[in-house]
């Protein structure tokens, strides 16, 4: 691991009883890097996160954050990071300001500097006009920007953040990942897990994560074109059973993958092979058959890599 | 580490002032039922329903009638012709008390003899049927007596006997007339802080456990001591408001004395309400919602009641369960509050129980304090 790394796992174990939560996870994360976390619900990801922040005990293995072993000294580690959990959990009963006060005081952001991270918090998540507003009556975007906000009022170098965007609009996303770039390029280390396939495509790399292990682990580029090992059709047809087992039968198929209402099937030479295809549906008696060829997405990548087509993680935006 | 529970204070604060509910919530019921109590909660038994069945029809048995119905402590709720009457009325829940003047009442009054009445009391309340006998027993041995005098004066002579009649002076200490409100005021000033108290915290550490923020805060650099110093002292301060305002209410309005002094009972409230706290606090480190908090709260503080002697003697109670009322900080509380209230007593008799307190408290927030350390892995 080189010095540079902000976040060093290496074999990280955690068992609840008998379940086997993470098994044997190791990476690393530079300086100012943006590093995703994508998996299915039960991969490990808030467990991990968790674990990082000095929030759970790791059962084995090895972590450390900002240089600090999380396990010997988690209260070292909380002084350093920044963490905004899963479920959205400010106070809805205190204003805007005072959250952030609140939540500055306690991680001991010293007086005289306060009033000045408070606004400097408000201006960066665009939350002014509403410094008074109750969080309770903030949309969801909003409330995001603000816990995100909350997390970083006292200039973590490390940020974890645990599903930032579930359940927010496509455009507050937009604009939070905006936040995230900035954080970033101002040299913070950033965590996020997500669920969404098209923001992993934001982050410098990913893992993807299932069942507690590493899957792979890459930029975005690097994982599309050394999962998805061919090129991509999208099929319409009708009756998606008797096709998909027609499909896997034709030469020159490495893949059939339900996506929505169509297939996605990985082949050799796309050009060549999509006349055939259409071909072979149109003679088992399938009307209006299309085919298009398509570039891979995260999500094509996904399902090739966890191996079981048909069951993609919360479909992409 | 002061500012960190500096802050906690004032976000604490800050909820509370904006949470009108919580407010109400904090301060009606207790005032509810302090005068509930006041007036609900007594020993003492007015206007029992009541038949009467009179067979002996004569000027004293019209006497005894218009004795019972004058003590106010009966009321005529319906007459009765015969013996059936009366059972019916009672099988009906019609009467509580049924009385029965026999044929031949006053012809034994006259005789100067002891002359027998019959009461058929509904024992299914057996509080009210006990207290109820003996006013009846009370009202008709005062009407013999005076009968009997009277009876004496007309002959002008003195029965078979000289009448010697001896009579027991009571002298109630503390409390001269029994009033019994004074008796429940003070244990009802422990009872109320004691739900509250333990309540408030259980509830509010459990709140944050299950919206997330206890999460958010344990990220930070806040030590689990730290916490639950800032989260509890609110409820502490509140717990002192509260008795005082439950314990003015029961000077003022109900003219219960206070005889003792107020820094011993502040002292022994402190004391009482660290062990609240402290039950609250455990109670938060067992439930993860609020409703788990709501059932195990019922399930912790009605058997303190009930151990705590605040309406069943103690001493009456199995030898096994009184071993169970020394862990049961409200019976201390109850002794402590009584005695300043109505002895004036000091510390110098209450040390025991202030002891007792103390290590419980002591020993209750220890337990607390490692068990919500373990909760939060
Ligand atoms: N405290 C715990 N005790 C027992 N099992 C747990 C505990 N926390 C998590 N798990 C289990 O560990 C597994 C991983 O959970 P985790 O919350 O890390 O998943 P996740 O990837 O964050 O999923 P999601 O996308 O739903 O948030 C799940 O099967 C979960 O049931
Ligand atoms: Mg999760």
């Amino acid at each position: 691991m080189t010095s540079e790394s902000r976040i060093t796992v290496d074999g990280l174990i955690k068992r609840f009883g008998d379940f086997v939560a993470l098994d044997g996870i190791s990476f690393a994360v530079g300086a100012g890097e943006i590093m995703g976390f994508l998996g299915p619900n039960g991969a490990g990801k808030s467990t991990l996160i968790r674990i990082l922040c000095g929030l759970l005990r790791p059962s084995g293995g090895q972590a450390s954050v900002a240089g600090i072993d999380v396990a010997s000294d988690p209260e070292g580690v909380r002084r350093r990071i920044g963490y905004m959990s899963q479920k959205f959990s400010l106070y809805g009963d205190l204003s805007v300001v005072e959250n952030l006060r609140f939540f500055g005081g306690i991680y001991g952001v010293p007086r005289s500097a306060l009033d000045g991270q408070v606004a400097f918090v408000v201006e960066m998540a665009g939350l002014q006009g509403r410094e008074d507003s109750l969080v309770a009556t903030l949309a969801g975007g909003w409330k995001q920007r603000l816990a995100l906000g909350a997390a970083i009022l006292h200039r973590p170098s490390v940020l974890f953040l645990d599903e930032p965007t579930s359940g927010v609009d496509p455009q507050s996303r937009r604009r939070f990942w905006d936040l995230i770039h900035r954080l970033g390029a101002d040299g913070v280390s950033v965590l996020v897990s997500t669920h969404y396939m098209d923001e992993a495509e934001y982050c410098n790399r990913i893992a993807l994560i299932n069942r507690g292990r590493l899957i792979t682990l890459g930029t975005p580029h690097e994982i599309k074109a050394r999962s998805v090992a061919g090129e991509l059709l999208a099929v319409e047809a009708e009756d998606v059973g008797r096709a998909i087992a027609a499909l896997r039968e034709a030469p020159g198929v490495r893949n059939v993958a339900v996506f929505g209402r169509l297939l996605h099937v990985v082949v050799d030479d796309a050009a060549a092979r999509a006349s055939e295809l259409k071909a072979r549906l149109n003679a088992l008696g399938m009307a209006g058959v299309r085919t298009e060829r398509i570039l891979p997405t995260m999500e094509d990548s996904f399902v090739h890599l966890v191996g079981r087509a048909g069951r993609s993680p919360e479909g992409a935006a | 580490m002061l500012r960190r529970i500096l802050e906690l204070l004032i976000k604490e604060f800050l909820q509370l002032k904006r949470d009108r509910s919580a407010r109400f919530r904090l301060l009606v019921p207790p005032v509810i039922q302090m005068l509930l109590f006041g007036y609900a909660a007594t020993f003492e038994v007015f206007n029992v329903s009541t038949a009467i069945l009179d067979l002996d029809r004569s000027q004293e048995s019209r006497a005894l009638t218009a004795a019972f119905v004058h003590s106010a402590r009966f009321r005529i709720a319906r007459g009765a012709e015969t013996q059936r009457d009366i059972r019916q009325a009672v099988e009906a829940s019609e009467v509580q008390v049924g009385l029965v003047i026999p044929p031949g009442f006053s012809e034994l009054l006259r005789k100067g003899e002891s002359s027998p009445v019959q009461a058929i009391v509904d024992g299914t309340n057996s509080n009210t049927a006990l207290i109820a006998l003996g006013y009846v027993g009370q009202i008709a041995s005062a009407f013999g007596q005076d009968y009997a005098q009277d009876l004496a004066h007309r002959t002008g002579r003195a029965l078979g006997r000289p009448m010697v009649s001896v009579s027991l002076e009571e002298r109630y200490w503390y409390n001269p007339n029994l009033n019994s409100r004074w008796f429940f005021v003070p244990g009802v000033i422990g009872t109320l802080t004691l739900i509250t108290i333990v309540n408030l915290t259980a509830f509010a550490i459990v709140r944050e456990r299950e919206v997330g923020t206890l999460e958010q805060i344990l990220v930070t650099p806040i030590r689990p001591v730290e916490f639950i110093i800032g989260k509890t002292l609110p409820f502490f301060l509140i717990g002192l408001l509260e008795v005082s305002i439950v314990a003015s209410i029961g000077m003022l309005w109900f003219q219960v004395p206070f005889r003792g002094n107020v820094f011993v009972l502040l002292f022994g409230t402190s004391l009482f309400l660290l062990c609240a706290l402290a039950i609250g606090l455990l109670i938060s480190t067992l439930c993860t919602t609020q409703q788990q908090a709501f059932a195990s709260n019922f399930f912790v503080l009605n058997p303190m009641f009930i151990l705590s002697g605040f309406s069943f003697p103690i001493a009456s109670m199995p030898q096994f369960l009184q071993w169970v009322t020394y862990a049961d900080p409200l019976r201390y509380f109850l002794v402590i509050i009584r005695a300043t209230f109505l002895k004036g007593v000091g510390l110098d008799v209450l040390w025991p129980q202030m002891l007792a307190l103390a290590a419980i408290a002591l020993s209750l927030l220890t337990i607390a304090v490692l068990r919500f350390r373990k909760s939060l892995d």
